[in-house]
């Protein structure tokens, strides 16, 4: 009982002390995101990961609090207590749906903090201060331009798709408007779930289907090895070429090799966070305005410029 | 409970006991048909045997899932563990590349491996059930957690991937043929014949039925229950292990998302089959002949356009409800004696 108490009474202690003596001279950056659940997001959480170090390293005055979620209640509660635990002075959130998330954020921009959002905006509109956007329509409409440059006199090709969401919308319409009139041919379009399995299995279904095929848009990277390995199984390398999407480094390995059945891919990088939460640093250690839109590009990565978008020691 | 079990055999004559060995079958033969109409290509040579390698690795699990669930038990893991064997497969092959190179001895001692760990999970999980008398659905959905979360650790959320140069050396396990038969293929059907005879022909398999349909009276009849059950679930283990070393090469990859749902996909393929869900009552056959249904949708579903895609899942629902009603012949027995259900 003793024992008990006092213990208590130290937590108690700890927990009141501690978060008001740091947060009177460091700056919080609470840092929120799902959690590796697919190699993408195994990529966000890396390049998150090493963005707090470096930064932590480069102003001392920082400190990180980087916190993972499975799912948006998940990610709401995490919000709850970067605010009532962390006293965050900053949010960087990569949130997992816009709907859910919007109100809990505007609960921690109540609470005074600064609030920068990543890839997916919020339902509504002034929230946060600075949004850092990844541009899933230039991703489909870039990987169409480059099929159709492939393919001047037209051509028959098959998409994979991958989990049917806005991204995928976004991306598919995209590519549809730009090969328009093109006289480039969509066989069939299919979902792959940005999965490896599913995109073997529904790449081989195509190939038994179509005796001809000119390309393959498997708008991911995850897609995009499972497509490699189905068109080697039926040797019909030399027919197709595969356009992939997001820059997984095994594939952009390949593109740097100058393989012939993965020319280029499209970049959708998950460093993303480190951009944001850079972004956010500087509105606390420097006179830099920082408030606005950021939109990343979605570059096509070709074997000239291939070794900029490689990052060997990443998961993803 | 035990009572119904046992007499409702008999009293369903010879009808139903045909519809339970044909059913799943004729299901079969009718999706088959389907699929030809709706694009002739299905009947090609290269998507039959696409069709039949991809079921293997569920095929090869359902076996294992067809005892688990005979005996009474259920294992949701499978799924699970067969991600976290394939990504420590992977990562000790790629590991033991610097001392023992590209060899055959390095994949045959990720193979070993991948045995191991199969029997060793499925020990853990026979033992909570049994010693532990935790039910085995908790058990097992804990378990299914600790593996896919275990693999995600392990590759940093990413994916792992084997050596190239050992991936090339592997790969005939997958790609390859013997005798025209895809090796997959050929370890499916040894791995049913091997489960059919332990199942039908030995005191094991009998021990196993028994335990299903009661497991007092199995006790008074001087089963060991324990020693079965959880033998029942290390066959499960090993199963998953093997479905691994087929899958590693095929892919050379393990990720987070490696196995997801399979443990479903195994147990829908169990009872389409005609094994009966609260045990007592397994069919081998019938599971490997609802492991190829499941992959066969699938693949009808890719080769037409016809169906809109965010409508996959509720087709394949609809089969299988059909599939299982057919094969339990409720239809037949209502119209024999008006109130047969």
């Amino acid at each position: 009982m003793n024992l008990k108490s006092t213990l208590t009474a130290l937590a108690v202690a700890a927990g009141l002390t501690l978060p008001g003596a740091a947060s009177a001279e460091k700056v919080k950056m609470g840092v929120s995101i799902p959690a590796a659940t697919h190699g993408w997001a195994g990529g966000l959480n890396w390049h998150a990961q090493e963005a707090k170090t470096r930064l932590e390293a480069a102003y001392p005055d920082l400190e990180v609090v980087l916190v993972t979620a499975n799912n948006p209640t998940e990610q709401a509660n995490a919000l709850e207590d970067l605010v009532s635990v962390h006293q965050i002075d900053a949010l960087v959130i990569l949130p997992f749906e816009s709907e859910p998330l919007t109100g809990p954020v505007l609960n921690v921009k109540e609470s005074g903090a600064f609030i920068t959002v990543v890839d997916r905006g919020l339902s509504q509109d002034g929230i946060e201060d600075v949004y850092v956007a990844g541009n899933n329509p230039e991703l489909g409409r870039v990987s169409g331009e480059y099929i159709k440059s492939r393919l001047p006199d037209g051509g028959d090709i098959v998409v994979l798709r991958g989990i049917p969401t806005v991204i995928d919308d976004e991306r598919v319409e995209a590519f549809e408007a730009e090969i328009e009139g093109s006289g480039i041919n969509v066989l069939d379009m299919k979902h792959a779930n940005w999965n490896r399995d599913d995109g073997f299995t529904v790449m081989q279904d195509f190939l038994s289907r179509f005796p001809k095929i000119d390309a393959v848009w498997a708008q991911d990277d995850d897609i995009a090895l499972g497509v490699i390995e189905a068109v080697k199984q039926a040797g019909r390398e030399d027919e197709l070429f595969i356009v992939g999407g997001a820059g997984m480094k095994d594939v952009i390995k390949r593109v740097m090799d100058g393989d012939e059945l993965v020319p280029v891919d499209v970049l959708y990088p998950p460093a993303m966070i480190a951009t944001a939460m850079d972004v956010t640093a500087l509105k606390f250690f420097s006179n830099a305005p920082v408030q606005g839109r950021y939109v990343l590009g979605a570059p096509l990565i070709t074997p000239e410029n291939a070794k900029d978008f490689y990052f060997p020691d990443s998961p993803f | 409970m035990t009572d119904q079990t046992t007499s409702a055999r008999p009293a369903s004559g010879g009808f139903s006991i045909d519809f339970k060995a044909w059913g799943p079958l004729l299901a079969l033969a009718a999706l088959c048909i389907f699929g030809f109409i709706l694009n002739p290509a299905f009947a090609s040579e290269g998507n039959i045997s696409n069709i039949l390698t991809r079921s293997a690795f569920i095929g090869v699990i359902a076996v294992g899932a067809t005892f688990v669930i005979t005996a009474g038990g259920i294992d949701l893991s499978v799924g699970s563990m067969a991600a976290f064997i394939s990504g420590v497969m992977i990562m000790v092959m790629n590991g033991l590349v610097e001392t023992m190179g590209v060899s055959v001895a390095t994949i045959l001692v990720g193979v070993g491996l991948s045995v191991f760990l199969g029997a060793m999970a499925g020990l853990a999980n026979g033992l909570l059930t049994t010693r532990g008398k935790i039910e085995a659905f908790i058990v097992t959905l804990g378990t299914m957690g600790i593996y896919r979360s275990l693999v995600t650790y392990l590759a940093d959320g990413g994916t792992l991937s084997l050596n190239f140069d050992l991936r090339s050396l592997y790969r005939p396990v997958y790609y390859g043929e013997v005798l025209f038969v895809p090796v997959p293929v050929l370890v499916l059907a040894i791995v049913a014949i091997l489960g059919w005879v332990l199942l039908n022909r030995t005191a094991f398999g009998r021990h196993c039925v028994a335990i299903g349909s009661s497991e007092s009276v199995a006790r008074y009849s001087a089963v060991k229950i324990n020693r079965v059950k959880t033998l029942t679930y290390v066959i499960q283990g090993l199963c998953v292990s093997l479905a691994t070393i087929i899958y590693v090469p095929r892919l050379g990859s393990a990720s987070s998302q490696t196995g997801v749902m399979w443990e479903l996909e195994a147990i829908a393929a169990v009872i389409i089959g005609g094994t009966v869900l609260k045990g007592g009552y397994g069919r081998i056959g019938g599971t490997v002949v609802g492991a190829i249904m499941l992959t066969t949708i699938g693949n009808i579903l890719n080769l037409t356009d016809l169906i809109s895609n965010y409508l996959n899942g509720a087709v394949q629902g609809v089969i299988i409800i059909v599939a299982v009603w057919l094969q339990r012949g409720q239809w037949k027995r209502r119209g024999r004696s008006g109130d047969g259900g």
